[in-house]
């Protein structure tokens, strides 16, 4: 095969190039071979994979396409964020599963980041104690396997937890028993727009007030204090607001025949699956978030705490800013495994996407456009968090001058 | 740790792209004589059905099926390769080639049915029920209103549950999760109020994961039929035809008085239908593609229907299931084998 491609090259390739060696000898000509002769392989092995899965599925008359997605899905979720019935279609069901994955992920994301940090940052502390307890955390929690982990998690909450009509209620309204955990939720009342609403304003003048703040400090040296305007305009402008209206109407959960109705619920699933991907990633940020900080020159450190910085702020100001630079391509990569790895969620009775697509696959016998479906859903959802996380990258590379 | 696509199914997809599924015209008799043995596709483990005991021998009422076959075939029920498969692996592994023959509690529906496969006549008449702890309180599946109900992905209960409890205008929440064992755990712990699944499946649980059976009921409402069939590949008729008819000679058995013990005896039975069967007089099973005495190789090393089910899971066992639509037509049952001529 290699010799019949050395021919069709030889006489494609343009005249007017003839002075630059047109022979095999020729370490160019060579490497465009090989290039070519490996593009080659590839074309023809998937082909030949198409080809013959074609066969096989038309062999077993099983038919293909994706038409199944607006037929009617006719099973049930356990937890959604959309409204679903098994009224909807296959479509809506797989909207339901990304969703249901991209909620844990994405908080998984945010706790592990936070844990993560805080637990790089504890090993390396003076503090002999805390630093041992941080090294014994990640050295064990890393080596475990995380099916293990969450198997433990849901265990623990299924096993340990009292039946509902015992649940442990700390606070009214509060219930928290092998169901879950049961909070009051707002109702179904206008009031509630208005405090998201305010909300939201908060954290735009807190932002504005940041940037103006900053801009000041830069001009003049002097600089507010941010965290009182913060918490007051964010969480003061909402409470006002709803204090002075007497307050919202509450939806709250009541034990009614064998299970809690209304209010919101933390499922067990959930939260092992959330506890698990959290601990379990958090170790592995935690050493990147070390290794990151070593990166620093001490030099660095010396020269902040010379012009009389804090601790606190030469960790916030001098070296956390300079270690990212490290820390932020690996802990991309986490980021995606953590996303990967909530797919274990089947194993715990979490509905993502993957225990939804895996129903869906047996409910019509779809398997090839099944496992493709959450193929190309996973790989949108980690080309999306790397391209988020490489333009955040290159914001807080070193600008050379 | 790599993305799990829920087990064997993104394995099966691999699967048809890189096999060639075996062509028609008896190909799976063929590749079990030449490989001098029978890739059987059980349960993980689901007592009297098919489970693997503490030497790692398989038994149960499945279980013994593939042997009849392998008595048939190859003269010998050593000679068979158990591969336990999850509800989910189970039709992606016969469908791939990677059995030659999947008896696993399986229910016989058309979806399935088109999905390039074939089924067996039925070895069990079930169908799905509903269990709880009796401490709930609850007689009937009409109180189950906005109750959990532990169920498991890749089954047929899992669409029936849903359907059912529409039609009775009921709301529940499912809790899915793939592997059984962690499943009744979910469900011995109280995360859920209900487990469902085939009520044959039900009492194996009860009698075997329980810690008190007694503390659990099944309740009355069946919710669906669920026919467990063995299930073949679709097209290749001939093995289709051998498994098939090695089942009717088992019921055929029973309905004749034939049984493991007095099979020997029957030989010289003056009952022309009992000479046919056992291969005294006439060549039946040339027709099949195997040897005269093939139904009674089977009998030989499995008993008659009626032994298989009380062996595994009659009165006497922990399942304590009655013959029920399990007796044979004479009896009022459902079992019933076309004539053996
Ligand atoms: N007959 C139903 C259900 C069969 C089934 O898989 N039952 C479960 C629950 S008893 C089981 O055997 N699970 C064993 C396992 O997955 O290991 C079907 O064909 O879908």
């Amino acid at each position: 095969m290699s010799d019949s491609n050395v021919t069709v090259t030889k006489a494609a390739a343009p005249p007017g190039q003839a002075a630059f060696h047109l022979s095999i000898n020729n370490p160019v000509v060579r490497a465009i071979l090989a290039q070519l002769g490996v593009a080659l392989a590839v074309a023809l092995v998937a082909w030949y994979l198409v080809g013959n899965t074609m066969d096989n599925l038309a062999r077993l008359s099983i038919a293909s396409g994706f038409g199944f997605l607006d037929r009617e899905a006719g099973f049930q979720i356990g937890e959604t964020l959309i409204e679903f019935g098994p009224q909807d279609h296959y479509s809506t069901a797989f909207l339901v599963g990304i969703l249901n994955t991209l909620k844990v992920s994405g908080i998984g994301i945010l706790l592990a980041t936070l844990l993560g940090v805080v637990l790089g940052i504890a090993r390396l502390s003076s503090n002999w104690l805390v630093a041992r307890i941080a090294a014994f955390y990640v050295e064990t929690v890393r080596n475990v396997p995380l099916l293990l982990q969450l198997f433990l998690w849901y265990g623990l909450l299924t096993e340990g937890l009292p039946g509902p009509r015992q649940a442990l209620s700390p606070l009214p309204g509060i219930f928290l028993s092998n169901r879950g955990l049961k909070l009051p939720a707002p109702a179904d009342d206008p009031i509630w727009a208005w405090v998201a609403a305010l909300f939201g304003l908060g954290v735009i003048l807190t932002l504005v007030i940041t940037a103006w703040n900053a801009k000041r400090q830069a001009a003049t040296g002097k600089r507010l204090s941010m965290l009182p305007i913060g918490l007051g305009l964010i969480l003061g402008l909402p409470l006002s607001v709803l204090l002075a209206s007497g307050g919202g109407a509450i939806d709250m959960p009541v034990l009614q025949g064998f299970n809690f109705r209304g209010g919101m619920t933390l499922s067990p699933e959930f939260a092992a699956l959330l506890f698990g991907l959290v601990i379990y990633t958090a170790a592995f940020i935690g050493e990147i978030v070390r290794s990151g900080i070593l990166a620093v020159p001490k030099g660095q450190t010396e020269a902040a705490t010379a012009l009389g910085l804090t601790r606190g702020q030469v960790l916030r100001l001098v070296v956390l800013p300079q270690a990212l630079r490290v820390i932020i391509p690996p802990t991309t990569s986490q980021f995606l495994n953590l996303t990967k790895n909530s797919s274990l969620a089947v194993a715990i009775g979490y509905p993502d996407f993957v225990s939804i697509a895996n129903t869906t696959i047996n409910q019509t016998g779809q398997a090839v456009e099944g496992v493709l479906a959450i193929m190309a859903a996973y790989l949108v959802i980690s080309l999306s968090l790397s391209f988020l996380m490489n333009w955040y990258n290159s914001r807080v590379a070193l600008v050379e001058r | 740790m790599s993305l799990r696509l829920g087990g064997a199914v993104a394995l099966a997809a691999a699967y048809l792209a890189f096999t060639a599924v075996p062509a028609f015209a008896g190909p799976t008799l063929d590749a079990v004589k030449s490989k001098g043995q029978l890739t059987c596709g059980v349960n993980t483990g689901l007592p009297g059905f098919s489970s693997p005991d503490s030497q790692g021998k398989w038994t149960g009422l499945d279980v013994d099926i593939c042997k009849a076959v392998a008595a048939v075939i190859l003269n010998d029920t050593n000679k068979i390769r158990y591969t336990p498969l999850s509800a989910q692996q189970r039709l992606t592994a016969l469908q791939s080639g990677e059995i030659d023959l999947l008896v696993r509690n399986t229910t016989w529906s058309l979806t399935r049915d088109a999905q390039g496969l074939d089924y067996a006549p039925v070895v069990y008449y079930d169908g799905q029920g509903l269990m709880v702890p009796k401490s709930l309180g609850v007689t009937s599946a009409k109180q189950l209103d906005g109750a959990t109900i532990c169920v498991q992905p890749g089954t047929t209960t899992e669409l029936n549950l849903a359907d059912w409890f529409r039609a009775h205008n009921l709301s529940f929440k499912p809790v899915v999760i793939e592997a059984l064992d962690e499943l009744n755990a979910a469900f011995f712990a109280g995360r859920c109020d209900v487990l469902t699944t085939d009520i044959s499946g039900l009492a194996g649980v009860r009698a075997s994961v329980a810690t008190k059976p007694d503390d659990f009921i099944i309740l009355p409402e069946v919710m669906s039929k669920e026919p467990l069939a063995p299930v073949v590949r679709h097209g290749d008729n001939q093995w289709r035809d051998i498994v098939s008819w090695t089942i009717y000679a088992l019921i055929e058995a029973e309905e004749k008085g034939i049984t493991q013990a007095n099979v020997d005896a029957k030989l010289k039975d003056v009952d022309p239908s009992v000479q046919r069967l056992l291969g005294v007089q006439g060549d039946l099973g040339t027709g099949l593609g195997v040897d005269k005495a093939w139904a009674y190789r089977a009998i030989k090393a499995v008993g008659n229907y009626g032994e298989i089910f009380e062996r595994n899971i009659g009165k006497k066992t922990p399942l304590k299931l009655d013959r029920g639509l399990n007796a044979l037509w004479t009896n009022g049952g459902l079992m019933y084998a076309p004539p053996v001529r």
